[in-house]
């Protein structure tokens, strides 16, 4: 099911670092379910693993992504695990540019960063799809793209020549997370722009906002060099179910 | 008395006893305003800081600069504290310590390494004068160390200058509303109380006073 460059690791690691251990340890275990193929690694808690950060784990975790993958982004959940973050690359004088720290929230940066690093994204992609997830998670926020969906007609072809599909969602549980990881996933792997009822199919939180039902309609549109393989390749694999029927 | 290595080394074994003797103090501070582990946090720090005093003393290289003191006091307390007071103290002893090469401060040297250390805090920490944090207490103790300087006083007069401008500095914290740090949370109610970390601010530079007059 991953959509990544196939039998390649993600060029980026994730190092997520939390005044808690296990929340640290829980934010990899949600962002490993969306992203099977990305290193992520926890650095919560003080070294007797009690509630606080530790330079020392901050680093060592920071030092083993490096190890496995090119660059490593940085997620931090408080005040003083920020500033941790900060003193550790200030130490490294910034690990020669692969590392950068988000600014970002912590779940919702990790869940979207882990999505775009499983699709080969490089550290400034990956570093931005945990930003932007800041203006995405709010409910109600605005969504770029969402106004164009109603109004055009099913089955007519883009003016602009790109490609349109139609498609009911199986599963009954809709496009929750896993099954908005995939499609994210799946889209990252084309070279095409895809709209899932016009908000960004590449993007995990996007989709997942979209909240849509089992039984619901999805508009699938593609513009690019591999747009119409993009749109059959969505549409498959929604009506695959995801495999949940 | 001048301000040397072991003026240096003097400092940090006095601040490690002065904060141990207000361990309860602080956390009873920062209970009030945050979340109640100051204490105990720099407590830990800085007994890991004389415990790798201790080690160099006994086998390794003696840290032979001022800087060399102020380094490893750095990097102890970054990796040893936990709180943001870790980042913080780390990254303010760190700046001082670039500062402060010299094998002993004159008055202006003095004055560099305060400025060192308040560059760090407010590198790390984006606080101004006013939000109720640490800075409260390192900035008019630059102020004051300046005035003294460029008055004319002597090394260890521009340190307690600074001392007795951070202590009055820390008591000046208790109308202040937080807007930085853990105790913006609390808005309005963060009002009353003193601000822990300006409370330990102060204790550090009365113990670099103390060291110099010891």
């Amino acid at each position: 099911m991953s959509a990544g460059p196939v039998g390649a690791r993600a060029r980026v690691a994730l190092v997520l670092v939390s005044h808690s251990q296990r929340l640290a340890q829980g934010a990899v275990e949600l962002s490993a379910q969306m992203a099977p193929g990305v290193l992520l690694l926890a650095a919560g808690g003080t070294d007797d693993g009690g509630l606080g950060t530790s330079y020392d784990r901050v680093s060592a975790a920071i030092e083993e992504a490096l190890q496995a993958a090119d660059g490593a982004v940085v997620l931090a959940d408080l005040g003083s695990a920020v500033m941790t973050v900060e003193s550790v690359l200030d130490m490294e004088d910034g690990f020669d540019g692969r590392v950068r720290l988000a600014d970002a929230p912590f779940v919702e940066g990790a869940v979207a960063a882990a999505v775009t690093a499983h699709g080969g994204g490089d550290v400034a992609e990956v570093l931005a799809s945990a930003e932007h997830a800041g203006g995405t998670f709010a409910v109600g926020a605005e969504t770029p793209g969402a106004a164009e969906g109603p109004g055009t007609t099913d089955g007519e072809p883009a003016a602009d020549g790109g490609t349109r599909a139609v498609v009911t969602l199986r599963n009954p549980l809709g496009l929750h997370a896993r099954p908005a990881a995939v499609l994210a996933r799946l889209v990252a792997g084309f070279d095409a722009s895809v709209a899932i009822d016009g908000v960004n199919g590449a993007s995990v939180l996007e989709l997942m906002k979209l909240g849509a039902a089992g039984g619901q309609e999805l508009t699938v549109t593609g513009e690019g060099p591999e747009a119409a393989d993009a749109v059959r390749a969505v549409v498959e694999a929604v009506e695959g179910g995801f495999g949940e029927v | 008395m001048t301000l040397d290595v072991a003026w240096a080394d003097r400092w940090t074994r006095l601040s490690a006893e002065r904060i141990t003797a207000a361990r309860d103090e602080l956390t009873e501070l920062d209970r009030q305003i945050g979340d109640g582990d100051h204490g105990e946090n720099l407590d830990r720090g800085f007994r890991a800081v004389v415990a790798k005093l201790d080690g160099s003393a006994s086998g390794e290289q003696p840290p032979a600069q001022i800087g060399d003191v102020l380094k490893l006091v750095a990097t102890t307390l970054m990796s040893s504290v936990g709180g943001a007071s870790g980042p913080l103290y780390g990254t303010a002893y760190l700046r001082a310590a670039k500062v402060t090469g010299l094998a002993e401060l004159d008055a202006q040297g003095v004055v560099a390494l305060l400025e060192g250390a308040l560059e760090g805090i407010t590198a790390r920490g984006k606080a101004q004068v006013g939000e109720k944090t640490m800075v409260d207490a390192w900035q008019p103790a630059v102020d004051a160390a300046e005035a003294a300087a460029n008055g004319g006083a002597s090394p260890a007069d521009v340190l307690a200058a600074a001392a007795d401008a951070a202590r009055a500095g820390a008591g000046a914290t208790v109308p202040l509303v937080a807007t930085k740090g853990r105790a913006s949370y609390l808005g309005e109610r963060s009002a009353g109380h003193q601000d822990p970390g300006a409370t330990s601010t102060a204790i550090l530079l009365e113990a670099a006073r103390d060291a110099a007059t010891a």
